[in-house]
């Protein structure tokens, strides 16, 4: 169903997060808001959840530590052991210390690259995808406030107003 | 809110009279504009070099390893010396965007871009040295433990070359990711103010859509923190397992506990002393001299000094070392390296590496552009001088008298170390114009605490953010044109009311652009001039102003009449210079 959206362009960041209180305050939801450039502090005014980002980063690298183990396992100890410059390959943890550095070094991998590939699926990152910013000058140096109209246009565009916005917009969205 | 403040006493990052738009358009600069003489004369000689290096390294496979100058004595020399000295090289970028992150160091932010391209560029260097030294580079697989076709044979996993497999292959795929990530929201500004389509394309697929949503940037920066926080042990896990190839062996002059430190400060040492190298003549050729300030080459130079300093401790250690563990072998490696034939690689790793950066203590010496540039150069020399002393040294007077040697490099051996100085400066001159050179996101973010001009605001007492409109622009998708009509009717109606001074300014306004002739003339697509959108454009054709014609006879002094008439952004006009644009349009068309 197409709704009716008022888009509402600032020109600085300080304007912008008195804008967002403003807005709260009043009881209206923001839909979105665009930035040029990370604002400090705007998540917790809008309300964001904290992302647990960094949480799966942890599991990433837990499970990166487990394959380097089994994996070294498997090859060194398991399938082919072999008396390497008099230090024989009897049990995983005698020859721990010399594997101690691919297993840190997969620790690492899995938890960087994972979670890299979870923040672009998240975020919806990928070559051939199509940018959704409402204007090109939002990537430069302005931001816009997105809010859905449901009959109180009139209302909010006054109450935009008053926050400090340089333009106000309103269209339809699908 | 969001503090700006910062200590009057912090001198400012970004000098002049910086705001947001600024910093796109300087940043976007480079990319936009076109490269000159100078670019396509060093790009040449690099290609060269690189070409030089592609056939020094044709004929080592051809023909085999027996090309280099390696004998049974000295079995590793110059490719290992390579492989060492851009493996340090390749420290610098990550330890600028991750450990000075992590220390919220807001001055990596100028020269952090630059110096992880460099660090990826550099990896790539050391990465082909191996390579090429395993005589069939297409086997290179091999070192991937996967189960192949020989037999259950495995790749042995108690080997530090094979730690270096996966400590250079993490570092190399973490680093891009690192880097590439951060660049997204600096390619989608490249992308949004791109003209042409072509360039649009490009940026847009690089930037893999990205839109700047509250919630993408608050990922953003929990994802760059955990990177840097992983890449902090990793970086200092790379050099230190590439001493383990060293450490780990029983050969006088390599079994030497420091190494690990040793090698890491080294490596920063000369990370840093590229990073300088390359961004003294970037900022000069980008005209980035507003952000890559004499305090960052200060600071940079502090650096290198204390990691010299480090490196000169470690040099000193290991004399006494050698000397206090009582084991002759032990001691005669060290006095061969500083007294015997090769006293002259020693000396000269000594002067330029510990001597060299002391002169930084001076103020007046670390602040000058010249001599950091100078500086620069010789501890590279230097650290290059070291990993040869260090591998060459050791190995050519080893436990038998009889086969004692000497090592000379053949031209296949300078040819391919050529080739890879040749290949990086291909790389990094390609990067220099095609990609955003500074984090312009980041530096943005800081640009209220940091910023010049803001810096003067906050001294004057005066808020940091523009005076709050009253009556900001209405627009609805239905009534575009009529909103313009009317906007045009008031300026019409301002113009009458104040009557002599702005009436007359109005018509001066088209007198010296000259009007427009629907008739003859033909109107110009204005929205091809860099902050122009629709809206402007339509303010313009309603005031008489339809062709690029028109646009370019603008001077200062029609802009401020502009402003006045529009009321919209001051001063924007003159800063995107709409009339330099305009004469490029017209005489493209």
């Amino acid at each position: 169903m197409a709704s009716k959206v008022i888009h509402a362009y600032y020109n600085d960041d300080d304007i912008l997060m008195q804008a967002v209180k403003k807005v709260k305050a009043a009881k209206h939801h923001i839909e979105e808001v665009y930035c040029p450039f990370p604002v400090h502090g705007l998540d917790k005014a809008l309300g964001l959840a904290p992302t647990r980002i960094a949480i799966t980063s942890f599991m990433y690298g837990c499970l990166g530590l487990i394959v380097s183990i089994v994996m070294m396992n498997y090859i060194m100890i398991q399938d082919w052991p072999q008396d390497i410059g008099g230090k024989p390959s009897f049990s995983y943890i005698a020859n721990m210390p010399a594997f101690v550095p691919v297993m840190f070094e997969m620790t690492v991998f899995f938890a960087a690259h994972l979670m890299v590939i979870t923040f672009y699926l998240r975020s919806r990152l990928w070559p051939f995808k199509k940018a959704e910013n409402p204007d090109l000058r939002t990537t430069d140096d302005l931001f816009v406030m997105e809010i859905e109209a449901h009959g109180n246009e009139a209302e909010l565009q006054s109450l935009l107003a008053s926050t400090g916005a340089i333009e106000i917009k309103s269209l339809e969205k699908e | 809110m969001a503090s700006h403040y910062e200590a009057p006493i912090r001198k400012p990052l970004v000098l002049g009279d910086k705001g947001y738009h600024d910093v796109s358009v300087d940043i976007a600069a480079p990319v936009e504009g076109r490269a000159n003489r100078q670019w396509w004369i060093v790009f040449s000689i690099a290609l060269a070099a690189l070409l030089w290096g592609i056939g020094a390294i044709v004929y080592t496979i051809s023909t085999g390893i027996g090309s280099w100058g390696l004998n049974k004595t000295v079995n590793w020399a110059w490719d290992i010396t390579n492989f060492v000295w851009w493996v340090g090289i390749g420290h610098a970028g990550t330890l600028i965007s991750a450990v000075l992150l992590l220390f919220r160091q807001k001055w990596r932010m100028a020269i952090n871009r630059s110096a992880e391209a460099m660090t990826i560029f550099s990896v790539i260097q050391a990465g082909l040295f191996p390579i090429i030294h395993m005589g069939r580079p297409w086997l290179a697989y091999w070192v991937v433990p996967i189960p192949n076709q020989l037999g259950s044979l495995w790749v042995n996993f108690n080997s530090p070359l094979l730690w270096d497999v996966f400590a250079i292959s993490t570092y190399l795929s973490v680093s891009l990711v690192f880097w590439w990530t951060g660049l997204l929201p600096d390619f989608a500004m490249i992308r949004d103010r791109a003209v042409k389509p072509f360039q649009k394309k490009i940026y847009s697929l690089v930037s893999f859509g990205w839109t700047g949503r509250a919630k993408d940037w608050q990922r953003f920066e929990e994802v760059s923190l955990v990177l840097a926080g992983l890449a902090t042990p990793l970086v200092l896990s790379v050099h230190t397992i590439v001493s383990f190839d060293f450490a780990t062996s029983v050969i006088p002059g390599w079994h030497t506990t420091i190494f690990p430190p040793y090698f890491v400060a080294g490596a920063i040492f000369s990370g840093f002393a590229m990073v300088q190298t390359l961004l003294i003549i970037m900022r000069k050729v980008c005209n980035l001299e507003s952000y890559i300030t004499v305090q960052h080459i200060e600071l940079m130079n502090i650096v290198i000094m204390i990691t010299g300093s480090i490196v000169g401790c470690a040099y000193i250690t290991e004399l006494f070392i050698a000397w206090y563990s009582g084991v002759e072998y032990e001691q005669y490696a060290f006095l061969n390296r500083a007294t015997g034939p090769y006293w002259w690689a020693y000396l000269l790793m000594m002067t330029c590496n510990v001597v060299s950066p002391q002169i930084m203590w001076v103020k007046k010496i670390r602040t000058s552009i010249v001599v950091s540039f100078i500086i620069s150069i010789v501890v590279n020399i230097g650290m290059w001088f070291e990993r040869f002393v260090i591998i060459v040294t050791s190995l050519h007077r080893d436990y038998l008298p009889s086969s004692w040697t000497m090592f000379s490099p053949t031209f296949v051996d300078i040819g391919i170390f050529i080739g890879t100085i040749g290949f990086f400066f291909v790389l990094f001159l390609l990067y220099a114009r095609t990609f955003p050179v500074i984090a312009q996101a980041e530096v943005k973010s800081i640009l209220k605490s940091s910023g010049e001009r803001y810096k003067k605001l906050r001294a004057a007492g005066q808020p940091l953010h523009p005076s709050i409109q009253s009556s900001p622009q209405m627009t609805y998708q239905e009534d575009i044109p009529e909103r313009v009509e009317e906007l045009v009717e008031k300026i019409e109606d301002e113009v009458t009311d104040t009557s002599t001074d702005a009436g007359a300014k109005a018509d001066d306004l088209l007198a010296s652009l000259g009007t427009f002739n629907p008739e003859t003339d033909k109107a110009d697509d204005l929205k091809k001039i860099k902050g122009i959108g629709p809206q402007m454009e339509a303010t313009l054709n309603q005031i008489g102003i339809y062709t690029f014609d028109q646009v370019s006879k603008m001077t200062s002094r029609e802009y401020d009449m502009l402003d006045k008439l529009t009321g919209n952004f001051p001063g924007r006009a003159q800063r995107d210079d709409w009339a330099g644009q305009a004469n490029n349009f017209k005489s493209n068309s």
